[in-house]
């Protein structure tokens, strides 16, 4: 395998709070390799947006990074000051997030905050810039793009303002997108236009994404492989197959069983019973161990670190071939 | 069950909203009143003892049809029928209120975060006078029984509970006026998805041991695949294909419905390339004229442009009522896709 683009080795984020200290990811990595899509996956509250925020250096504060590195390149970014890691968010790390009204400056031009991006991040003069930020606008598929640039946010529809924001993530042309919900708040037919656009323009590119929802579909369609994390940690990664389709972690596989299926009508649907702990109250041993089929005892003492499994790696005992599984007798 | 009498109808229910600017503005820009036209003559039956589901994109009307369908809005045009009479008339009596109500989408939202959970159970109960003292009590328990928590959980705040537990305590608040009919606004789309498959079997379970019927509002086609009878897809106001479930699902007609089922991405179709269906949706405030999906319309021609479509009975599945010009002249090629 070649030398990964990113490399986030046993991340750790905590948040103080009056009543002690929460760990909000304990131990989380990965790696994402050069034109990788890696989709991240999970309920709310498993760490999948903080994973992102931590990349590009947007924890909010009073969360912090406690532990463990992130490199770009093998270059470590993750204890930069905020003076140089703004050169590397937007020039190598560009992101997109759920909602395209918060990201723009309503008070801008499309126009404006295109070209802003680009003369900051890249050598070129004010009339190149325009002149790219016209483009741009056409190739995120913007009809009559040349008069549009000087449109303002609000004039823009939903679907058509997430557009602008993958323009703008993309116009200074990093070497990874970090992308938070890109689709959540569009409706079908739009989300499967916008995630067309994403797939197609990062492929041309060869950017790197790392693509986190809570919706399993469009991870299927669009990323190549998938992390899929539970109460702070990753709980299984590998090939989008793999997980989609014979996830070896009984979360993962949980998780793939409750989607409702469009293709045919179930009696009963599959159900994980119970919900993710908080974080002031993650169980001793594996996080999941209180809603698992198959806990047994080592389960409820130590905890499992990503291990090969059947075709990706999972954080479960059972795979631990060294160790014979000793099964609780229920 | 199909020939029985419904209990909830909607006969050409229209609510128009006015959505002019200030008249000082109006006269300084010329401009007249605006409507929208949120439902704009919807026409379905939900028989008793099933699931009538509408689906559509955000602005379609759904959820203005579901509070249309317990009276929190009155119809600007057209009837909502209880059993037959006028539902306005029918909220006017206690005894025919208390046997329909709502659940919410959002489950922070629609809990009284200062009262505690057995007084937000307990309060249609009271209101309705039908129990009291240890009997209320009693019934409050039961309740919280029945939605899988405990009767415990009765003294706590609603902030203690996780979105699917108190998805699970507004289910109990709707069930406790003993109803037959509930209206769903999108009940499980604030929830997470393991979560959404408890509350969508509590749903199922309950409607099986109370005989409860469901007027079910959902974006979520896969969601909707699995708990109706019939379904209804609205577009702009209106519902274009109204079929019973497993029809809608394995011969769509409405090119809109199937639009929408091709762009759902799915666990099956991994790395497949798919044509998503161009264009947006029209403001609903000058919506195009003739078929309103005209504009993203594969098959729309000069009478789709001019003509409003009627809601009729389709060729070749006449259980599906569709209005399209295209589908009753025989242009949509469902023929050919049925011999292949």
């Amino acid at each position: 395998m070649t030398e990964p683009l990113l490399q986030v080795r046993d991340l750790v984020v905590e948040f103080p709070t009056r009543r002690g200290t929460l760990r909000a990811l304990d131990k989380v990595s990965f790696d994402i390799a050069p034109g990788e899509v890696l989709g991240v996956v999970g309920e709310s509250g498993a760490g999948k947006s903080m994973t992102g925020a931590a990349i590009i250096g947007l924890l909010e504060p009073p969360g912090r990074i406690a532990g463990g590195s992130i490199h770009l390149r093998g270059h470590r970014i993750d204890n930069l000051p905020a003076r140089e890691m703004r050169k590397i968010r937007g020039k190598r790390i560009g992101a997109i997030f759920q909602d395209p009204l918060t990201t723009l400056n309503p008070l801008y031009t499309v126009g404006r905050q295109l070209t802003e991006t680009m003369q900051t991040h890249l050598d070129i003069d004010a009339a190149e810039a325009r002149r790219r930020a016209v483009g741009w606008l056409e190739a995120v598929g913007i009809p009559a793009a040349a008069e549009r640039v000087d449109a303002y946010p609000h004039q823009f529809s939903g679907g058509m303002r997430q557009r602008v924001v993958i323009a703008l993530a993309l116009c200074a042309e990093p070497e990874m997108v970090v992308a938070d919900e890109p689709t959540t708040a569009l409706d079908v037919s739009i989300q499967a236009q916008v995630i067309a656009l994403l797939k197609r323009l990062t492929r041309e590119k060869g950017t790197s994404v790392m693509l986190i929802t809570h919706d399993m579909g469009v991870i299927a369609e669009t990323a190549d492989r998938v992390a899929v994390m539970y109460a702070g940690r990753v709980a299984e990664i590998g090939p989008v197959r793999s997980v989609v389709k014979a996830a070896a972690h009984p979360y993962s596989a949980g998780l793939m069983a409750s989607i409702p299926p469009l293709s045919h009508k179930v009696d009963v649907l599959p159900q994980i019973d119970g919900a993710m702990p908080r974080l002031n109250a993650i169980p001793q041993g594996c996080a999941y161990n209180p809603r698992c089929p198959h806990v047994f005892d080592r389960c409820k003492v130590e905890r499992p670190e990503l291990i090969p499994a059947t075709e990706t790696r999972a954080a479960c005992w059972l795979f631990d071939s060294h160790a014979p599984r000793e099964r609780a007798h229920v | 069950m199909s020939e029985a009498s419904p209990i909830f109808e909607a006969r050409d229910l229209s609510r128009h909203f006015d959505v002019s600017k200030p008249a000082l503005q109006r006269l300084l820009a010329r401009e007249g009143r605006r409507t929208l036209k949120a439902v704009d003559g919807v026409s379905f039956a939900v028989p008793r003892g099933t699931t009538m589901s509408l689906v559509g994109e955000s602005g379609c009307g759904k959820s203005t049809v579901a509070r249309l369908a317990v009276g929190l809005y009155e119809p600007s045009d057209g009837q909502a029928l209880f059993e037959g009479q006028d539902l306005a008339a029918a909220r006017k009596s206690v005894s025919q209120r208390r046997r329909m109500g709502m659940i919410f989408q959002d489950p922070y939202a629609s809990l009284n975060p200062r009262w505690r959970v057995a007084d937000i159970i307990g309060e249609p109960i009271r209101a309705f006078g039908l129990a009291t003292g240890a009997a209320l009590k009693e019934k409050v328990g039961s309740l919280l029984r029945q939605v899988g928590l405990s009767p415990a959980d009765g003294g706590r705040f609603p902030h203690e509970f996780s979105g699917g537990q108190r998805q699970r305590i507004s289910i109990a608040r709707a069930l406790s006026s003993n109803p037959e009919f509930l209206v769903c606004d999108e009940p499980t789309s604030a929830l997470d998805v393991s979560v959404q498959a408890q509350i969508l079997n509590l749903m199922k379970q309950l409607q099986r041991e109370l005989g409860l019927t469901y007027l079910f509002i959902s974006h979520n086609l896969a969601v909707v695949r699995q708990v109706s009878d019939r379904v209804g897809v609205m577009y702009l106001g209106r519902i274009v294909e109204d079929a019973p479930a497993e029809t809608l699902f394995t011969a769509p007609r409405h090119p809109y419905t199937r639009a929408l089922m091709e762009a759902i991405p799915d666990l099956d179709m991994a790395g497949r390339e798919r044509q998503p269906v161009g264009g947006e949706v029209p403001s609903p405030i000058s919506p195009p004229s003739g078929c309103t999906f005209n504009p993203r319309c594969p098959l729309a021609n000069d009478r789709c442009r001019a003509e409003r479509p009627a809601l009729i009975a389709a060729r070749g599945t006449p259980e599906t009522r569709v209005a399209c010009h295209a589908v009753e002249e025989g242009r949509d090629g469902f023929e050919a896709r049925a011999a292949a």
